[in-house]
């Protein structure tokens, strides 16, 4: 298993309350899935995609990365897993307005201490169908045009599994289905990915799907793929 | 990630915000460019003092009647011991000796036609032009003849020839010192420097002064010159031997004399200089400091209006210390930059100075370099903060920052 989940719970310590976000999550992903994760607001999906991008760390439960356990961790070498084995789409992109579309690309393999980023970079952009726009800014660019940037950088550095939170929510229908066109076909050449949303329509794309309700797993289903394989791109 | 990536990063966003970067260095400019500026400035002013008073010579001694102490009490009599014979033993028996001029001063009465001045009058030997290095312009200086006739000639200081006669020959013509007339054979040229400045004299014959003018036999000073600065230390010796035997001093007993030796005061001289320096230094140095909170205050907010900058990037996979390293090169580029703004200013602004105000203005390579590193660690200790402050937020709460 690429994700091995067991009890995983988080509590926010607000004080006087105490907040359970997620309470004893069991989970296991394989490589190559395609999970989507829905639930009503503050069901803890966020959290969740928190903890497994290791961006947070769990209050209680274990969590396996590629069969090595990530809790107790220093901050270190969290950053070194955020960086190497997992890539994040984020709903708001999250860009850096300074730098091009190459040089947000770029930013993951500079702090991996890649040598020729540059190549790579535009190679990630060219997958993602935004070559052309290499030297552009992000407010030069459209919001799907951002989010293809932004997944080029999650990519760049073969992650192990792509985590994305919300990825259409700033999306009008048409670019949104570009970027789940791309998740598609990066799922279809063996990426792992795990997708938060609230579309159903959306989350219709995966091969599974996982629904929270109030911080725990209510339901686990395989869907059937009578959709077309690869997200129709012909 | 490197330095040199590191630096690019920092550069790119500082462009980024020109005119932010540039007040925020505007601090550390003024900063550098003070210290520069009063150290330049207060070298030349030094190096001015000290070739004035090497004008004079380096070699001399002066011998005053110092007082004797008994007991802690000043004793009285002492300041009336040093006669003309001590002039003329030092001059006959201390090896190294060059010249010695005995003299006598007091204020006098000087007065030419209707023009009227209170003015030092000095009587001394024939040494004295040569002693004091005092160059006579226009005439002569008197022989000893002169000195042994108690003859009333007198060679005017260049400022006497201004005040009484504003500036026009005063050679042949008569000056009244307190009613007596006196023949003007010389003008000297200025001197300008401290030390008994003789500008402002009238030099007469030591005999004349001191039974004509004055009424005395005692003196007010030895000038003594040695023959090389080596020696100075050896006559300074020979004086204090001689004048010791001579006034009866017992072993033990305090010397009723005390001998200043140019050296010492060209020393203090350069001392208080040095201190001046130091002390305005100080206080450029202070300016630098303010430029440092500046630095300080703009990259706090910068940490904060890039909060979510440091959770992507943290979200990407930097550590704590590629954030801290990348706030911290920031604030020391700014700083370093500064520097160099400052450094450039600094020297125009010195040379710009001592153009307009005849100073002298030396920079010194070691102000320069020590205001740029003082500059660079400005930017490190006042960065230090505000990226350490970036390097601990969490990821998730700086990607939420709205």
């Amino acid at each position: 298993m690429l994700v091995e989940v067991r009890g995983l719970t988080k509590v926010y310590d607000m004080g006087k309350l105490q907040v359970n976000a997620l309470n004893g999550v069991d989970l296991d992903i394989a490589a190559g899935e395609y999970v989507a994760i829905m639930g009503p607001s503050g069901c803890g999906k966020t959290t969740f995609m928190n903890l497994l991008g290791c961006l947070d760390t769990p209050t209680a439960g274990t969590y396996r990365l590629a069969g090595q356990p990530v809790e107790g961790l220093t901050d270190n070498q969290l950053a070194q897993i955020r960086n190497r084995q997992i890539g994040f789409v984020f709903q708001t992109f999250n860009l850096l307005p300074q730098l091009t579309a190459l040089g947000n690309v770029e930013l993951p393999m500079l702090y991996a201490g890649v040598r020729d980023r540059h190549e790579r970079a535009l190679a990630a952009l060219e997958r993602v169908g935004m070559a052309d726009r290499a030297y552009h800014r992000p407010a030069e660019l459209s919001g799907g045009q951002r989010q293809r940037v932004a997944i080029a950088r999650a990519l760049v550095n073969d992650p192990s599994i792509l985590l994305a939170d919300e990825p259409t929510g700033n999306l009008d229908s048409h670019t949104g289905a570009e970027v789940l066109d791309l998740f598609s076909t990066l799922h279809g050449s063996g990426m792992t990915l795990v997708l938060v949303t609230h579309d159903s329509s959306v989350a219709a794309r995966a091969t599974r799907l996982v629904r929270f309700l109030d911080g725990m797993v209510v339901s686990d289903e395989a869907l059937s793929r009578n959709e077309l394989p690869g997200g129709g791109t012909s | 990630m490197n330095l040199y990536e590191g630096i690019r990063v920092a550069l790119m966003s500082l462009v980024h915000n020109k005119m932010r970067s540039f007040l925020t260095m505007l601090g550390v400019i003024i900063g550098v460019a003070a210290v520069i500026i009063v150290v330049a400035i207060g070298q030349g002013l030094k190096k001015d003092t000290m070739s004035r008073i090497e004008r004079m010579g380096t070699n001399l001694l002066m011998v005053n009647p110092g007082p004797s102490r008994r007991g802690g009490v000043v004793q009285e009599m002492t300041v009336i011991n040093l006669k003309e014979e001590d002039a003329v033993e030092i001059a006959k028996t201390v090896p190294g000796v060059a010249g010695v001029a005995p003299e006598v001063r007091g204020r006098v009465q000087a007065k030419y036609r209707s023009r009227n001045t209170s003015i030092q009058l000095v009587g001394t030997s024939v040494d004295y032009a040569k002693v004091r290095n005092w160059k006579i312009t226009e005439g002569r200086f008197f022989d000893d003849s002169e000195v042994r006739g108690r003859k009333r000639v007198c060679v005017l200081g260049s400022q006497v020839v201004t005040d009484l006669f504003y500036g026009k020959p005063a050679i042949g013509e008569f000056v009244r010192i307190n009613g007596m007339p006196f023949e003007i054979i010389g003008t000297a040229a200025e001197v300008g420097a401290m030390w008994g400045s003789p500008d402002s004299t009238i030099v007469a014959p030591l005999t004349t002064v001191m039974y004509r003018v004055l009424g005395q036999d005692n003196l007010s000073s030895i000038t003594v010159s040695a023959r090389s600065a080596e020696d100075v230390d050896k006559v300074e010796k020979g004086i204090e031997v001689l004048l010791r035997k001579r006034h009866r001093l017992r072993p033990g007993q305090d010397n009723d004399f005390n001998i200043m030796k140019q050296s010492m005061f060209l020393e203090s001289m350069a001392e208080a200089g040095e201190t001046m320096t130091r002390l305005l230094g100080a206080i450029a140095l202070v300016s630098l400091l303010v430029g440092g909170v500046g630095i300080m205050n703009i990259m706090l907010v910068s940490v904060t209006e890039r909060t979510r900058e440091v959770g992507v990037r943290k979200a990407v996979g930097a550590r704590k210390l590629d954030i801290l390293a990348q706030f911290l090169v920031e604030s020391v580029v700014l700083s370093t930059i500064g520097g160099v703004l400052g450094i450039l200013v600094g020297i125009g602004f010195s040379q710009l100075i001592a153009r307009q105000s005849g100073w002298t203005a030396i920079i010194s390579v070691s102000s320069i370099i020590y205001s740029f590193l003082f500059a660079g660690a400005v930017g490190i200790f006042f960065g230090l903060w505000p990226a350490k402050k970036a390097a601990d937020m969490d990821p998730i709460a700086a990607l939420r920052y709205e």
